[in-house]
């Protein structure tokens, strides 16, 4: 079957895609998007949270199928998408969830290769074109192995969205249905502190 | 179904080349690949690709113990898409089996199968589902076989053999063909010991079997080459112990299987041994196409070795002023159906297990038994662990039959530098055991029932069972404990243990450059971060490159044993000086005319320029290699250890020993049988922190795992059947954010006059004391003895064993 949907603002479309396929898979073999993790396939892990329409899934668990015609962010263009979120509500989130990428700003996304600039330094403020959740889990040291971080970023995002400024108790509960096996989950914690500092600061 | 598969090539099968440009060695530096992380850029194993490749499957066995009579595998054959079906009678070499230590475990079944998930038959399609569905259509007629599953079965006179006709280099010594390998160990006397004891104290303990539940699955991608050799990209801990097993059963010379290290998602002991590398490459040679193998959460809990779970029976006795006489130990372990590192794991059980207490009179014993459980092997913490669960609970035994202060009672039996181990070896660097001990305890408490202080209603989620909304507090009791651990560092028992370095030093332009390349395995420790910091301050320059790892250059040993700051971070310093060495004559020459200090002055690379222990800059480390480069390549290696011997167990088999201390407070619901840790306090001496940040990562870490052993983790088979029931993360539970509590961590630095900038490796040693000093709090909460792992509601509720 042939499946239209938006990815990172881009329109996309996957053709003979079987109809067991997971999104997950079409994002990772497909479109070429392998950011999203493919840790347990059965939605227990979280390495591969996405938004959907705005709502954080795990696309192991989406069926192919079920995203025609609908829009899909990724680790790949969280950058843009907390930018374009941070350009049109200033300081606030997006309490419905649902505020996307809009095609204009999704068509100036690419894919960024290992050649990008921001691919050639690590370090704080040397960067660049990162959201500040990125940044955020970079400079608190919460990425290890950074095998779950993709999904972590996804899901950690999506709560700095809906409330700015969380509780450890907040974060925890966000976080719960993202495993992460090298950290202990304590720098974690700290960067998402740090990242809603941050954004406190920046209003 | 569809053949296409990607149509957007990314994750093209290369490892990152990284730079960054601030911090030496003591600074908390960034990752150097933590951009590319962060953005899903950076390649990890299971994300490689290339044009044109297709799709491995293994299929496993489904039962445990068997012969197997038949394989049909004309239906898979014929299907569209499959490529290649291999079974044993496709292997191409002589060598038809791998092993760590000891060659025992087939590349694929023949006629037998020992385990249930044991590889039996191969598939090559164009789509993955097509392979799967290829592979569940090879038709297996098995004869099952009497199972081996305990010591008891294992070592009955007239048992099966796992491995008949045995002729490794342990065979000769075992009292059992199903015993892998036996390490005694007699100090002292205990007999006369045992008679200036004024209390007595005996345990039996059941250590469950754990898994590294690593996050990126097995997964890598063996691409063909036209001089009839193979490229593998692949996760892995050891690339050169890989290639050492893989090569002889291609039947390739070495130089023709290239092994790049591709992104490596978390490995905690689970790819020191083979996985898919073998598999991949059979199909790629017999295909001609690139094969790419990814295992779903499934096929990974069958395809790595677990953590031995061990049944340890102990004695302890000790005077009434808390003097610990002498202590007696039987450690059983049970490795599986193969070797893999089950020997050394023995070595590491039976030389640690007395832990970090100075016991003169001691009476030990550890064993590995071969039987059709899973294989196990390596995993963080490697035999020690097991040991400090079960000699820790004696600690509080003693103490309270002595009525003593838990940890004041450890602390009058604290070992400390110049303590002699069991094995005769003397503990030559600090040993700050009782000071660990000291700081965790002397760390405030965290507030008592903290799900009330959010205000009037109970915030659930500070209870034990959090979300799942099962209390509001009612029999909530605290309890806290405490443990404290040792660890050997690097391979022990007289193994050649070395890394290698190449480290080049050049003029890019107009600035000084080093590239770092070694092999080790960056598996998430931030090996990476270190390297460049050490070349940064050995070299003074700014700009390192960190090449991708690979086997076109020495090998780096393994990223395991706590061992590959020291070792290659050693390697990378000891590399860096010879660099400098030849970057200072080359001044010496060019320069040397102008200025006196070039031959009189101790010489620095500081800021990329050569300067004078005074200060005094003599040239710019540019000028000095315009139209040069350095480049070295050596090897480092510690100092010799040696085999312990098989019948006293006496021997100098230890680089060095690493400590760290926990304190544990939980909530625990006696009701129902629901345990909350509120918090796991941490002392550790790592001798020096070349990155606290990493160091603080890796520590909590650490707890983390041994608090899953202590309160979920296990994976759990089935006596009868020797089958494995929970391979899923939905059944096998490692902890969430919510399970984890906050992990202060209190590091000491007393350096190790043996070590490079007296570092001590330190990943291993806060998975030991993690684990019983959870057990020690929910004891403490509820007066239960609780001697296995992991504590589960029927063991708190009394309703169930």
């Amino acid at each position: 079957m042939r499946v239209n949907f938006t990815v990172n603002g881009r329109k996309q479309e996957a053709d003979d895609v079987w109809e067991g396929e997971s999104l997950l898979y079409v994002l990772r073999e497909r479109m070429g998007l392998p950011g999203s993790k493919n840790a347990c396939e059965q939605g227990e892990c979280g390495s591969c949270t996405v938004r959907l329409d705005g709502v954080p899934v795990c696309s192991c668990l989406v069926a192919a199928g079920q995203v025609e015609g609908r829009e899909v962010v990724t680790v790949e263009g969280l950058a843009d998408y907390a930018a374009h979120r941070a350009d049109s509500h200033p300081g606030g989130g997006c309490a419905s969830g649902s505020c996307g990428t809009s095609i204009d700003a999704a068509k100036r996304w690419t894919a960024h290769g290992s050649e990008s600039p921001r691919a050639q330094d690590g370090q704080t403020g040397e960067a660049g074109g990162l959201s500040p959740i990125q940044q955020a889990f970079i400079d608190a040291g919460a990425v290890q192995c950074g095998f779950c971080t993709p999904g972590l970023l996804v899901a950690a995002d999506e709560l700095l969205e809906r409330n700015s400024e969380p509780s450890d108790a907040d974060i925890r509960e966000a976080l719960s249905g993202n495993l992460c096996r090298c950290t202990g989950y304590e720098k974690i914690l700290d960067a998402v502190r740090l990242a809603a500092a941050r954004q406190e600061e920046a209003v | 179904m569809a053949q296409k598969t990607r149509t957007t090539p990314a994750g093209t099968p290369t490892n990152v080349t990284q730079n960054h440009t601030k911090g030496g060695i003591g600074e908390s530096t960034l990752r150097p690949d933590g951009t590319l992380k962060v953005t899903g850029e950076f390649a990890y194993s299971s994300d490689m690709w290339h044009e044109d490749m297709l799709w491995g499957q293994t299929l496993r066995s489904t039962v445990a113990h068997a012969l197997i009579e038949n394989i049909d595998i004309s239906e898979a054959v014929a299907m569209p898409g499959v490529y290649a079906v291999l079974t044993y009678d496709d292997l191409p070499a002589k060598m038809k089996n791998y092993g760590l230590e000891i060659q025992d475990t087939p590349v694929l079944a023949n006629g037998r199968v020992r385990h249930h998930g044991e590889p039996v038959a191969l598939v090559a399609a164009d789509h993955p589902e097509t392979a799967r569905r290829a592979a569940a259509k090879i038709k297996i007629d098995y004869k099952e076989l009497p199972l081996v599953t305990d010591e008891a079965s294992a070592t009955a006179p007239d048992a099966p053999l796992i491995h008949e006709g045995r002729d490794d280099h342990h065979a000769g010594h075992v009292p059992h063909p199903n015993i892998v390998h036996r390490q005694p160990i007699i100090r002292g006397n205990v007999e006369e010991a045992r008679k200036r004891a004024d209390v007595i104290v005996e345990g039996e303990y059941t250590f469950g079997m754990q898994d590294q539940a690593f996050l990126g699955p097995e997964s890598g991608l063996a691409v063909p080459a036209e001089d009839g050799g193979v490229d593998l990209y692949v996760a892995t801990q050891w690339l050169h112990s890989d290639l050492q097993q893989i090569a002889p059963v291609l039947g390739l010379p070495p130089e023709k299987v290239r092994m790049t290290l591709s992104g490596v998602g978390g490995a905690f002991g689970g790819r020191e041994d083979i996985s898919m590398q073998i598999h991949a490459c059979l199909l790629a040679l017999r295909t001609g196409k690139p094969v790419k193998i990814v295992y779903n959460r499934f096929e990974s809990f069958f395809g790595h070795v677990h953590r031995h779970p061990a049944k340890l029976h102990y004695e302890h006795g000790a005077t009434k002023d808390g003097k610990i006489t002498h202590m007696k130990c039987r450690i059983v372990l049970d490795g599986g159906a193969y070797a893999s590192a089950s020997p050394a794991v023995v070595g590491n059980a039976s030389s640690l297990s007395v832990g970090p207490y100075v016991i003169d009179d001691v009476d030990i014993e550890a064993i590995a038994l071969y039987t059709n459980n899973p294989p196990c092997g390596a995993m963080r913490g490697f035999g020690a662990v097991q040991a400090c669960f079960a000699y820790e609970a004696q600690m509080d035994k003693l103490a309270a039959k002595l009525g003593m202060d838990p940890v004041e009672f450890r602390q009058l039996n604290a070992m400390e530098q110049g303590t002699i181990m069991p094995t005769g070896q003397v503990v030559d660097s600090p040993a700050p055991v009782a000071e660990l001990l000291r700081r965790v305890k002397a760390r405030p408490m965290p507030p008592e029932q903290q799900w009330l202080a959010a205000g009037e209603a109970a915030d659930v989620r500070a209870l034990p069972g959090g979300l799942s909304n099962t209390t509001h507090g009612e029999g909530v009791v605290r309890g806290v404990g405490y443990a404290v651990g040792i660890k050997n560092v690097g391979f022990s028992e007289g193994f050649d243990d070395y890394s290698t370095a190449r480290v080049r030093l050049e003029v890019i332009n107009g600035e000084a450059v080093a590239m770092v390349h070694t092999a080790m395995a960056e598996v998430g420790q931030g090996g990476v971060t270190v390297h460049a910091q050490i070349a940064r301050t050995e070299l003074g320059v700014t700009q390192v490159t960190i090449h991708p790892a690979d086997t076109q250059v020495g090998s780096a040993g393994s990223t395991s044993a706590s061992r590959q700051t020291y070792m290659t971070g050693g390697a990378v310093k000891n590399t860096c000086e010879a660099v400098r060495a030849k970057a200072l004559e080359i001044g010496r020459r060019k320069f040397g005319s102008y200025h006196p200090a070039w031959a009189t002055a101790e010489l620095l690379l500081e800021g990329g320029k050569v300067v004078t222990d005074g200060g005094e800059v003599l040239a710019d480390l540019a000028d000095v290699l315009e139209g040069e480069e350095i480049d070295v390549e050596l090897e480092f290696r510690h100092r010799p250890t040696q085999a312990f011997d098989l019948v006293t167990g006496q021997g100098n088999g230890h680089v060095q020993y690493t400590f760290a201390a926990h304190r544990a407070v939980v909530e625990v619901d006696t009701e129902l049988g629901l345990v909350k840790v509120v918090e796991l306090a941490t002392a550790q001496d790592v001798g020096k922190a070349l990155n606290m940040l990493s160091v603080v990562g890796q520590i909590q870490g650490g707890t983390t795992q041994g608090l899953g052993v202590a309160v979920m983790e296990e994976i759990i088979v089935d006596p009868k059947t020797a089958k494995v029931r929970n391979p899923s993360f939905t059944d096998y539970l490692i902890p969430t954010i919510l399970d984890t509590p906050t992990i202060p961590v209190d590091v000491l630095e007393l350096a190790d006059p043996n070590a490079p900038y007296g570092l001590r490796g330190l990943g291993e040693a806060p998975t030991l004391s993690s684990t019983p000093a959870v057990l020690a709090a929910i004891r403490n909460a509820t007066g239960l003895e609780l001697t296995k792992t992991p504590v589960r509601p029927e063991h708190l509720t009394g309703t169930g064993v």
